[in-house]
């Protein structure tokens, strides 16, 4: 867990104070819409179809249990009694009055959490792994360098009036978990021949209606230079950036402008004149946050306790373990991811009795500590494996043991035109159905890997351009048209899909992807050659064959 | 979402009513033939050229404490009178999620 200091509490509150106020003079008409909609998008509350909604910050996806508990209380007291964990570890509320909105910020902020970078044209929260911390063979926590730049960028004004709004993502491990190639800036934390630590810096990656996957444009960039390294980027890209067209603004745009190369020889001169500055980090300022996460304190557990080996007889369990459970940096420990994609249910949605009830759990066998993740689950990083089998029976009577991590049915989904006021047309019904198809644990296990992603629109808040198989929803004459990608990754390897071909109605959608699920069953040559391995080997042409065949 | 100003421009293709969401709490309202909002669809005033559509705009834009983001939608006219959306998207901000709630309270 992470300790904030008194600076960060009394920043927090007095932007609560501040946005009551704000609240009150736009209740009395002393502000119009158009001079509060920038305080409210401050501070997280956009509008939506049928409500006002508000983005709750989940700092690198890192939530101790009394605030899960004030996310629920918020869910029950001002919402329907229910949240939604996104892809940008922050959670959404979708049915928030105005007028109550400083209360719900009051409550929050009692817990440290807040709803500052959630939107706007600023540094929105950096995310980073949810297994930070607890990975096997990470390099370092990388929350401790999340920290320091949400510190540094935090309301700093470089940053808070940017040309459009600024993500950067961190991994420390080899397997990519937060998606850091689809982000502005991606910081893959390694060490140097000397054993030093530094980061390889990405930049340029993001989705919506154009895509593009990150580039490398420094294979080292020492830590303690990394907060002027990433200034000289944002330096760059403020001075190019183009604030004219809203499409045009981000800084993946600017660096397929200028080419890489360009780019980078930009923000190197820019670095040399500001590289010894005062942005240069001490390492004490790093020991500092260092000391700031705790870990808990482990026991000397056994790798293989009698409870797991006596539950391995139970085919349920094994099914959920073998999915939802993964290797933790201490031995006898695991991590286990909590799977948020009920069968029917709409993706990431959480009700407060399940927040409560996690909390309850994580208190219980996770030392207090819950995680959320980019796709949209919720993770325990404590576990131990003594505790695996009692962990699962709860987890079950609560709905929160799909046995699907990373199965066909852990599927991402944006809200879509059930909630989005920028929507064409519905995820959300798109992926319920899905689940439905392949709700068969058995299939879906057969199946293997299989990521799918929805978006309600071209700003690809569902990822669909790096799903293994992505749906995007279009509007044709009034009617709802999903378009189909396959051969999309987020993670080390990441990737764009390729379209298959014409777009498909809303009855159709489930049709074709089972189309597609059983083409690559017939064609894969092993069973362990996953879908997008499939993808690669044959390109879309006999995919696009099968499902377009009868159509 | 259209601006109000772009939408100025445009030229209603049959009945229209103009909708929004309520200042204080979000909920979708629509503008009333007297001057106000209502949150039943029945209630709202319905224009039938683009003169009048501008005008009840106009209006609507003009009471920004009452409710924000006005636009223009169009409406179906039922033979029994009854007035329904006129697309998916207004349907669903009339009745709610398609999807059911995960919690209902
Ligand atoms: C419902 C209200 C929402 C609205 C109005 C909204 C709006 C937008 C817009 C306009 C963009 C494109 C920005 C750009 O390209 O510069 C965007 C991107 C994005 N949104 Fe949302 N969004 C919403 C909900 C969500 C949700 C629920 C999620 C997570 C599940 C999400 C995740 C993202 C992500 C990850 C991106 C970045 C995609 C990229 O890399 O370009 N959004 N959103
Ligand atoms: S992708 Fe489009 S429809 Fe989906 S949440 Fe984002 S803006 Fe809304």
């Amino acid at each position: 867990m992470y300790a904030y200091d008194e600076i960060d509490r009394t920043l927090v509150n007095e932007r609560v104070s501040e946005f009551r106020d704000q609240v009150k003079r736009r209740l009395s008409g002393e502000l119009t819409e158009d001079e509060f909609k920038i305080l409210r998008l401050q501070n997280g509350v956009y509008l939506q179809l049928h409500a006002y909604m508000f983005r709750v910050a989940i700092p690198y996806g890192t939530l101790a249990t009394n605030q899960m508990r004030a996310l629920a209380h918020v869910a029950r007291k001002y919402d329907r009694g229910y949240g939604h964990f996104t892809t940008r570890q922050n959670i959404q509320f979708n049915w928030i009055k105005l007028a109550e909105l400083p209360d719900a910020l009051e409550d929050l902020a009692k817990v440290g959490i807040h709803a500052m970078q959630t939107s706007g044209n600023n540094m929105r929260n950096v995310t980073s792994d949810q297994w930070a911390g607890v990975a096997p063979g990470e390099i370092e926590d990388p929350r401790i360098w999340s920290e320091l730049i949400r510190q540094h960028t935090t309301l700093h004004p470089e940053f808070s009036f940017l040309p459009r709004k600024f993500k950067i993502a961190i991994t420390a491990s080899d397997h990519d978990r937060a998606a850091i190639k689809i982000h502005d800036i991606g910081l893959r934390l390694i060490k140097n021949e000397k054993g030093e630590t530094g980061f390889e810096v990405l930049v340029g990656g993001g989705l919506g209606r154009t895509p593009f996957i990150a580039k490398t444009i420094k294979h080292f960039v020492h830590g303690r230079d990394i907060l002027s390294y990433i200034e000289a980027i944002l330096r760059v890209y403020n001075q190019y950036g183009r604030r004219d067209n809203i499409y045009k603004a981000r800084i993946k745009i600017l660096v397929h402008e200028l080419g890489i190369e360009k780019f980078s020889r930009e923000v190197e001169d820019e670095w040399q004149h500001i590289r010894n500055s005062s942005l240069q980090i001490d390492e004490e300022v790093i020991e500092d946050i260092r000391s700031r996460f705790t870990y808990p304190a482990y026991e000397k557990l056994p790798h293989m306790p009698d409870e797991l080996r006596q539950a391995a007889a139970d085919p349920d369990f094994e099914a959920w373990r073998k999915n939802s459970v993964a290797p933790h940096k201490v031995q006898g420990y695991s991590i286990v991811t909590i799977s948020l994609k009920p069968t029917g249910g709409p993706p990431g949605d959480a009700t407060a009795e399940q927040m409560d009830a996690l909390a309850d759990l994580a208190d219980k066998y996770s030392f207090g500590e819950i995680r959320v993740g980019h796709e949209q689950n919720l993770a325990l990083p404590h576990v131990a494996k003594r505790d695996l089998p009692a962990l699962w029976k709860a987890l079950d009577k609560l709905g929160l043991a799909t046995p699907n991590v990373n199965l066909i049915t852990d599927i991402i989904a944006c809200p879509g035109l059930d909630y989005c006021s920028l929507a064409n047309a519905r995820s959300i019904p798109i992926a319920q159905e899905l689940t439905r198809r392949f709700a068969n644990h058995e299939l879906a296990n057969l199946i293997g890997r299989l990521h799918i992603n929805i978006s309600g629109c071209i700003n690809a808040c569902g990822h669909h351009h790096v799903g293994h198989i992505g749906i995007l929803g279009v509007e044709k004459n009034g009617e709802e048209v999903y378009q189909i990608t396959i051969g999309g990754r987020a993670d080390e390897n990441a990737a764009l899909g390729t379209l298959i071909g014409p777009g498909v109605k809303f009855d159709e959608v489930a049709d074709v992807v089972e189309d597609i699920v059983e083409a690559y069953l017939a064609l894969r040559e092993r069973p362990e050659e996953l879908f997008m391995d499939t993808v690669k080997r044959l390109g879309v042409e006999p995919f696009k064959e099968r499902v377009y065949a009868t159509r | 979402m259209t601006s109000p100003l772009e939408q100025k421009k445009i030229r209603i293709a049959g009945p229209s009513v103009v909708t929004a969401n309520r200042t204080w709490d979000g909920i979708v309202v629509y503008r009333t033939a007297a001057k106000s909002w209502s949150a039943e669809l029945s209630e709202a005033a319905i224009v039938r050229n683009s003169d009048e559509a501008r005008a009840l705009l106009a209006e609507a834009v003009a009471d920004d404490v009452g409710a924000i983001g006005p636009y223009i939608a169009p409406v179906q006219i039922g033979d029994d009178g009854k007035v329904l959306p006129g697309n998916l998207r207004e349907q669903i901000r009339r009745t709610g999620v398609t999807i059911g709630q995960p919690a209902q309270v």
